[in-house]
């Protein structure tokens, strides 16, 4: 008995701690939400708690606003993250799939391959992609930032983590028996039963393309093509001090709302999927 | 009528159909981008006004100039970053990480904790940096507030990003928020992987809290932190957004917050491909090791899987 007047401390210790860093983490973005709704002059003149009513306003601002084209934005970092999600689940499944169930010669090979290439930062060939991309004549097109995930080996990891898991062999082999070619195998029988792995792979896959801001910030150079990071970084650059500050707060809630509202919907999935992949950023 | 090694054999080739399309991408889009980076790094080749220069070779003059001129500057900037958000990071986890899984403690709402620790994590960097700005600009909201409170008088705000410090904390302090939930996370798992067995007979041995954590928590969930450490550490040598966005670009006050990648896009922009790739060929090179120790890090775990022995043993040795 002890025990447990020291372990009541540490409860509280604990809880102390939690929320101490729990409210870190919300206070930026209940700032951010509250002065979204309030306007320039009385954002200027100092902090308060409480939500003002020029919410309509400043996105009708935002909207309004030919430097910042916000819509464009959104559609072009919608055709970005989910194709990139698309194609780095699809063609990850693939490949996982390829090694998984065929023994073939460079499999170990290419298995080991991935794995060393990993964890690989794709900046380091920035220049090289820049000047391929410059030559396909593609610069200032949504292409070269979503065909590439076709190749993601964490994406791949993943899927082939989880095939070990949960995908029988014999599964495969009945189909066979049935007469299934190997394609319609993958794609009728494979993919389905992938469907948990796809789903939690797809959301990172959608918001990691979503906020990337180094690549598109190469490839795109009209206002009309830009995804949403880049606005929102052109932003900085302009004076802006003199820059509506309702504005600026609008501009960055458009940008991270809707991976909230996805997140909260998600969450229990998101979190329990960070650690099976493995390797984040 | 077939025997059964036929029929694997003929099933092989399929293998190379499924793997095609990676590695045909990864071909175009990284290997042969990462071969002509390495080329124009030993040219003499940039963009003077309307003009091109070079493409013309100086060997390995490029290395030197920016070994002499700015690169080391930038790379202790980096990790100095790196550092002051790594280390409260990892302490932080592993602090959270053990309350999590203790069983003495009974923290309720642990999964509203870990959603909201998180949350971070999946914010656009940028935006993230952005509203930093806001916030602890001259006239923002955190002087306003500290304003209020009294803690600094009116007139006189604190301006954090015109001090060294005050940038490179912000910057440590994003990083910090956007990766504890993460490694909390990871180490959570890696904790809950441990044999219940070993803690139920350290109490019974009548261990503390404290020699539970230190004896064998730590030492059974090292090859996860080595990991957390190289990981987070390539993810330090791409630090740009946050700095990027934070300073403008500019790296203020007086570039001691410039990362590496932050020297790399500078180059690109202004069109210096051989500076530029001399930069790039600099980080491939740190990165390529520190990914040959993130694969041996966990080559013990999935080696053997792909050699044969698949799914039964990797399960029976984790457990």
């Amino acid at each position: 008995m002890r025990e447990s007047k020291p372990s009541h401390v540490r409860t509280v210790i604990a809880y102390i701690v939690l929320i101490l860093l729990a409210f870190l983490c919300l206070f930026f973005f209940y700032v951010l939400l509250v002065n979204c709704t309030r306007d320039h002059i009385s954002i200027q003149k100092g902090f308060s708690a409480i939500p003002g009513d020029h919410f309509i306003t400043n996105y009708k601002n935002v909207l309004a606003d030919a430097n910042v084209p916000i819509l464009s934005g959104l559609k072009n970092s919608l055709i970005v993250s989910g194709l990139a999600a698309l194609f780095a689940t699809y063609f990850s499944c693939m490949t996982a799939y390829g090694i998984y169930a065929y023994d073939f010669k460079l499999r170990k090979f290419a298995f080991v391959f991935i794995l060393l290439i990993m964890t690989m930062p794709t900046q380091v060939t920035a220049l090289g992609f820049i000047k391929l991309v410059e030559k396909m004549s593609l610069l200032d097109t949504l292409f070269p930032l979503f065909v590439p995930s076709i190749a993601a080996p964490v994406v791949f990891y993943f899927m082939y983590s989880y095939m070990q898991s949960s995908l029988p062999m014999e599964l495969v082999e009945a189909a066979r028996i049935d007469g299934s070619n190997e394609m319609h195998t993958f794609n009728f029988i494979v993919l389905p039963l992938m469907k948990p792995a796809i789903a939690v792979q797809a959301i990172f896959t959608f918001v990691s393309n979503w906020n990337n801001y180094f690549m598109p910030a190469l490839v795109l150079t009209s206002k009309n093509k830009q995804t949403l990071p880049i606005l929102i970084a052109a932003l900085r650059s302009a004076d802006f001090l003199k820059f509506d500050q309702g504005k600026v707060y609008m501009l960055i809630t458009t940008a991270i709302v809707p991976i909230i509202i996805i997140y909260i919907l998600l969450s229990k999935y998101i979190v329990s999927g960070v650690t099976l992949g493995g390797v984040k950023g | 009528m077939n025997n059964k090694k036929g029929k694997s054999i003929s099933y092989a080739r399929w293998g190379y159909v499924f793997i095609f399309p990676f590695f045909l991408i990864f071909a175009v889009f990284q290997l042969y981008p990462l071969i002509t980076t390495v080329y124009y790094s030993f040219f003499e080749y940039f963009r003077s006004g309307l003009m091109f220069i070079g493409p013309k070779f100086v060997g390995i003059d490029n290395y030197i100039e920016i070994f002499k001129a700015d690169l080391p500057k930038y790379m202790s900037n980096t990790m100095i970053m790196w550092i002051a958000g790594f280390i409260p990071q990892i302490v932080i986890s592993l602090i959270l990480a053990a309350w999590f899984t203790d069983t003495r403690l009974k923290i309720k709402g642990k999964q509203f904790f870990k959603v909201v620790i998180y949350m971070p994590n999946l914010i656009m960097a940028s935006a993230f940096a952005m509203l930093i700005f806001a916030l602890f600009s001259d006239g923002g909201p955190i002087n306003g507030i500290l304003m209020n409170l009294g803690i600094i008088k009116s007139g006189q705000p604190i301006r954090f990003l015109s001090s060294v410090v005050g940038t490179r904390s912000l910057v440590a302090l994003m990083n910090f928020m956007m990766w504890f939930g993460n490694t909390t996370i990871m180490l959570m798992a890696a904790v809950m992987g441990i044999d219940p067995a070993l803690f139920e007979a350290a109490e019974l041995d009548g261990c503390n809290h404290k020699q539970i954590f230190f004896r064998i928590t730590l030492p059974l969930i090292r090859p996860l932190l080595v990991y957390t450490l190289i990981t987070s550490m390539i993810g330090g040598l791409q630090m740009f957004d946050v700095p990027q966005i934070l300073t403008n670009g500019k790296g203020s006050p007086n570039r001691t917050s410039t990362t590496m990648i932050m020297y790399l896009n500078n180059h690109l922009f202004s069109k210096n491909y051989g500076m530029a790739g001399a930069v790039s060929v600099f980080l491939f090179v740190i990165c390529a090791i520190l990914c040959v120790v993130v694969y041996n890090s966990f080559n013990s775990d999935t080696d053997e899987n792909i050699t044969g022995k698949r799914k039964k043993n990797k399960r029976g040795a984790r457990k």
